[in-house]
């Protein structure tokens, strides 16, 4: 019984982490309408950047904010050259404009920083906490605790920011209806470059805990595709959402893999099993858990 | 129409490119990944190779024939790398031989070289039935095969349990990149078991492997008395962390040599210290051919790396020996065909299947103790079987072993088996060794 | 002035249905049908056969095979690799079980096997849409590679997973020089693009495209979403898994499941939206495109590093190389939102009228 909760904290613990990168994807889909496959790439920029600035000499208290200034500027640009003349376009030109920007990033973060692999040390180190060890018997990591705490405060901010600023309801407004929005005097391009400021800043987070955990290097971009299954199972445009979806994908996801995957299928199928997981979800759910029907009209 | 324009500008392009070049050189083209994923690894590997070219030509070249080579970049990609082989093929007189470092490109060039005649290496990876010259004339398994590996490591286990016998009733876990990479070597682990009388847990790992506690947590419940780490890239340093977090003690932990380079550790900071793999070259700059690269090529600016700390790292040496090894079979070559020559490719073909690097001759060029002996024939296109193990000490790798192979004999078998199953497919007849020069 | 259809009179309903119905057209693709099946195999290099038409032509059937499903049926999808696949490992199994079977015969074969398994990861189709597919077909992209790769059945056991291609021989000759392999992707690929051709514009094609407008309206005038959906699923899955097999036997020889990775799907998805959603020379165009530009960009990056001295380090080159491709396709995408195709559409009505303004 000790193994199944084992694994069980284990997968909803690496759940958090899928999550964190998911929150970036919804946070720009739920206010400009576009799925911005280049989140891995920011990530991935965002953690290089700082390790990068880091080796350069420059002490952590500076290197965060400095970091933090640059993802900003990367979003608000992206939102100026990419998305702005490509505004009215269908969503699948937005997608592949987003696809050709993760190239663009990749190679950018590659020649400024180089392609060295470096680590990130955060502080707390990823070993098991012994009292909970000793007592009974399963296994949590300190690291990974910090994670789930990080991504709780991050999520009660975000979801806050939402609901209670004038900010966060204009930033509503807009992902429901951008004509409406304009008529109400909202200044459209203005709460897009906020938008992607604060995903270039969750980028920023999500970087540093992917950094610390995997390396800061090149794969870190693949954690993009981590995060899909999320979205789907948690809407994409619900930020509560994204941790409950990343909380079930880390745990089916683990406890899939070591009581069905390595006994019956010969193992290998944390690949796959999140999207087919998510997959089965849609055929009864289209919209995910929490995202928001669709309702179409002729 | 487009195609049929832009090719042909493609085309002008390459003329003016190559006519620019000199012609009493040997060309090599280099097929590289300085993108992506495996750019850590890649530059270091190309950047070994090209500073010792760089040293050999400032010496003089190869009895005067200075080495040239063009770079291309594969991306790690099949068709990249095909495509990249194939515009290079021809150029400044036509390629001499091609390293793609990469199992997926080294397939897809498999017929291709054999139709070309052009011999290409897979230097520490790769097919491992290849080592069958007879029936691969055209690939050249260097160095150690993936099959000579996991008997090595069988046998270093075994060393450490206290004698082959000892390892009856073991447990070993294996945990692979499922890939053909990572299922290359199971049928060696598999027949030694059967011989050995060890139990095998096979737990394979999707890549690119970000998490990885259900493989540990199963790990933990299985209780193996070692784990074999055949990992890759950031599937390597994910291992040694996730070990570390379910309590996995390192000294259980055994890796292949793709999983043994400083991209691999360093990143995992403390939960690597102490963690042993295999490596077929030693590392550091003590060497006196390191010390020649860090005096002349890079006193003089001419070096590839753009960090050069970096000099004397994992990867950094494996490509000064591939460079070293490639000259000096250059040099066989030459020795038959015609000192000072340009050679063809069938005749470094011919020399990297006539090397004979014994530890003399390795330490004249200054390498002593770097890389072991390796001795080509028709037959055995692989030339030494056998690995060191070092471990990281959390600045350094330290080495643990001196420079040993494995149950050589079983796996030669087992290479025959499969080349001849290969080639009665294929409807290949095997070459007679005892027929040619 | 060239261009005028000012005489070209339709004096039959087949005249006007035609697919080519102007007369300029018709001579321009038969020129270019010349060069290309008698000119170029005694012209052109080696490399240009191996490195960039086989590829070309390999990749424009899967791109033709993609537009049919997202450009046509309005059915995203991420999973084109993954029936390459398919496509690729039922040919190496056909060759291999059933002893003498023609290789030709092997490839349709094989394409119907991808069709089924289109058909199967293609009936979520019926209750999602849009990007929640796209992501489902990659649901088929992980699957099937996986799949792929544990059931030693499918690869003959081999231990590693890679298959190598048997050779490709038919009616006794066999097909080993970059000539011939040239000549019969290409002769495969004609047929297909015209069968493509015309199926989008007979009824299932406008059926398609009444899907991708709007599903709710076509299914009220009438038109079955299930048969029409998975029907494209069906028809996209033959062409990729045939692009595929051609991709195994005529290009790479040997192969594991994971060349055909998710990364493979995203530079035909490329070649369907550069080269323009929805119309078959766009696939063409498109992967022309895709396959050009990173060849001609090395090449000129390195030109200018021989020629004009500038030493720029190697990893520069490659970054580089990255770059200017991901910018060039978010500049497409700004500059041309329908492509290459659309550009040739423009380039075309221009020349009706030139060289008179209007």
């Amino acid at each position: 019984m000790n193994f199944f909760f084992e694994v069980l904290v284990g997968g909803l613990l690496s759940g958090v982490m899928y999550s964190l990168v998911a929150l970036g994807f919804v946070l720009i889909y739920k206010a400009s309408g576009v799925f911005n496959f280049a989140q891995g790439a920011m990530v991935f920029f965002a953690a290089l950047t700082y390790v990068g600035l880091l080796e350069l000499g420059w002490p952590w208290w500076l290197s965060v904010p400095a970091t933090l200034v640059v993802m900003v500027l990367v979003g608000l640009l992206t939102e100026r050259f990419v998305l702005r003349p490509l505004v009215n376009q269908p969503q699948i030109s937005l997608f592949m404009a987003t696809i050709g920007l993760t190239f663009f990033i990749e190679g950018v973060a590659q020649l400024a920083w180089g392609a060295n692999v470096r680590g990130l040390e955060l502080g707390v180190q990823d070993e098991p906490i012994q009292w909970i060890m000793d007592s009974s018997g399963i296994n949590l990591s300190k690291f990974d605790l910090m994670a789930a705490v990080v991504a709780a405060v991050l999520v009660t901010l975000l979801a806050l920011f939402f609901s209670r600023t004038r900010i966060g309801r204009a930033l509503r407004a807009v992902a429901d209806d951008h004509q409406a929005a304009l008529s109400v005097g909202i200044p459209l391009q203005y709460i897009w470059a906020i938008v992607w400021g604060v995903a270039g800043a969750v980028a920023l987070v999500a970087g540093l805990l992917w950094g610390a955990r995997n390396g800061v290097q090149y794969a870190l971009t693949f954690v993009a595709l981590k995060a899909l299954p999320v979205l789907i199972l948690g809407g994409f445009d619900s930020i509560p959402g994204a941790i409950v979806g990343g909380l079930i994908i880390g745990a089916t996801e683990k406890l899939f893999e070591v009581y069905v995957g390595s006994r019956y299928l010969g193992g290998g199928t944390e690949g796959w099993f999140p999207y087919v997981l998510a997959l089965l979800f849609l055929l009864v759910r289209p919209e995910g858990l929490f995202g928001e029907k669709i309702i179409r009209r002729i | 129409m487009k195609a049929i324009k832009s090719a042909l500008i493609g085309a002008a392009l390459l003329a003016a490119a190559s006519v620019a070049s000199a012609q009493n050189e040997q060309y090599l083209p280099v097929l590289s990944y300085r993108v992506g994923p495996s750019a850590a690894g890649g530059s270091g590997y190309y950047g070994g190779a090209i500073d010792y070219w760089t040293l050999v030509n400032m010496g003089g070249g190869v009895n005067g024939v200075k080495l040239a080579w063009e770079e291309c970049e594969t991306e790690y990609n099949p068709s990249k790398g095909v495509e990249c082989y194939e515009r290079l093929k021809k150029k400044n007189g036509g390629a001499t031989t091609v390293e793609p470092l990469s199992t997926g490109i080294a397939y897809g060039l498999f017929d291709r070289v054999a139709q070309d005649k052009i011999p290409m290496t897979t230097f520490g990876y790769g097919l491992a039935s290849s080592a069958d010259g007879r029936i691969y004339p055209w690939v050249f398994p260097l160095g150690t095969t993936y099959w000579d590996q996991m008997a090595a490591m069988i046998a270093y286990l075994g060393q450490k349990s206290g004698g082959l016998d000892k390892l009856k009733g073991k447990k070993i876990a294996f945990l692979y990149h499922d890939s053909a990479f990572g299922k290359e070597p199971i049928p060696v682990l598999d027949a030694l078991s059967a011989k050995l009388g060890y139990e095998v847990i096979k737990i394979p790992v999707t890549p690119p492997g970000q998490t990885m506690e259900s493989q540990f947590l199963q790990i933990r419940q299985a209780k193996p008395d070692y784990v074999i780490m055949w990992t890759y890239g950031v599937m390597s340093t994910v291992a040694l962390k996730t070990a570390a977090k379910t309590g996995l003690p390192r000294d259980k932990l055994l890796g292949v040599w793709w999983a043994g380079s400083e991209e691999d550790v360093i990143p995992a900071g403390e939960a690597s210290k102490g963690y042993v793999s295999a490596s077929f070259t030693a590392t550091g700059t003590d060497f006196p051919v390191m010390q020649d690269i860090k005096k002349k090529v890079y006193g003089a600016g001419k070096g590839n790396l753009e960090d050069p700390s970096r000099l004397g790292n994992v990867m950094y040496t494996r490509g000064v020996v591939y460079g070293i090894i490639l000259v000096e079979a250059l040099r066989v070559a030459q020795a038959k065909f015609g000192k000072g020559k340009v050679m063809t490719p069938d005749q470094l073909r011919w020399g990297l299947e006539h090397l004979n690097l014994t530890e003399a001759r390795i330490k004249e060029l200054g390498a002593g103790g770097l890389f072991p002996p390796i001795k080509t024939s028709c037959e055995d296109h692989e030339g030494s079987g056998m690995v060191k193990f070092q471990e990281w000490t959390g600045n350094g790798f330290k080495q643990v072993t001196g420079f040993m192979a494995g149950d050589r004999e079983m796996v030669r078998k087992m290479v025959e088996e499969t080349a001849g199953k290969y080639a009665a497919e294929k409807k290949i007849t095997p070459r007679d060794c005892g027929k040619e020069g | 002035m060239l261009y005028r259809e000012a005489g070209q009179f339709k004096t039959s309903y087949e005249k006007d249905a035609a697919i080519f119905p102007i007369r300029q057209d018709r001579i321009a693709v038969a020129l270019i049908a010349a060069v290309a099946f008698l000119v170029i195999p005694f012209v052109a290099s080696p490399y240009v056969f191996t490195g960039i038409l086989i590829p070309f032509l390999i990749f424009s059937l899967a791109a033709i095979g993609l537009n049919i499903l997202t450009g046509y049926a309005g059915q995203l999808s991420l999973g084109t690799a993954a029936f390459m696949a398919v496509g690729a490992f039922a040919t190496y199994n056909f060759v291999l079980r059933v002893p003498g079977i023609p290789i030709l015969v092997a490839f349709a074969a094989s394409g119907v096997v991808a069709a089924l398994v289109g058909i199967l990861f293609g009936l979520p189709s019926l209750r999602i849409r849009g990007f929640y597919l796209a992501v489902a077909t990659l649901a088929a992209q992980f699957f099937i590679v996986w799949f792929l790769s544990k059931v030693g059945w499918i690869t003959g056991n081999s231990s590693s997973g890679v298959i190598t291609a048997q050779q490709i021989v038919i009616l006794g000759y066999e097909f080993n020089a970059p000539a011939a392999k040239y000549l019969l992707v290409l002769s495969i690929v004609a047929l297909m693009a015209l069968a493509a051709k015309n199926m989008t514009r007979g009824n299932v094609g406008r059926s398609w495209m009444a899907v991708r407008d709007m599903d709710v309206a076509a299914e009220v005038i009438g038109i079955r979403l299930m048969r029409a959906k998975l029907l494209a699923f069906a028809v996209s899955s033959f062409y990729c898994g045939v692009a595929g097999a051609l991709f195994a036997y005529a290009y790479l020889g040997t192969v594991e499941p994971e060349a055909f990775n998710l990364d493979l799907s995203f530079r035909v998805l490329f070649m369907v939206i550069l080269g323009g959603v929805g119309t078959v020379l766009g696939s063409f165009l498109g992967s022309a495109f895709v396959i050009l530009v990173p060849v001609l960009l090395s090449v000129s990056v390195r030109f200018l590093d021989q020629n004009l001295g500038l030493h720029i380090a190697e990893s520069t080159i490659s970054n580089l190389e990255l770059i200017v491709f991901g910018a060039l396709i978010i500049f497409f995408l700004i500059v041309e939102p329908h492509g290459l195709a659309r550009l040739w559409q423009i380039g075309k009505e221009k020349l009706r009228l030139w060289p008179f303004p209007h």
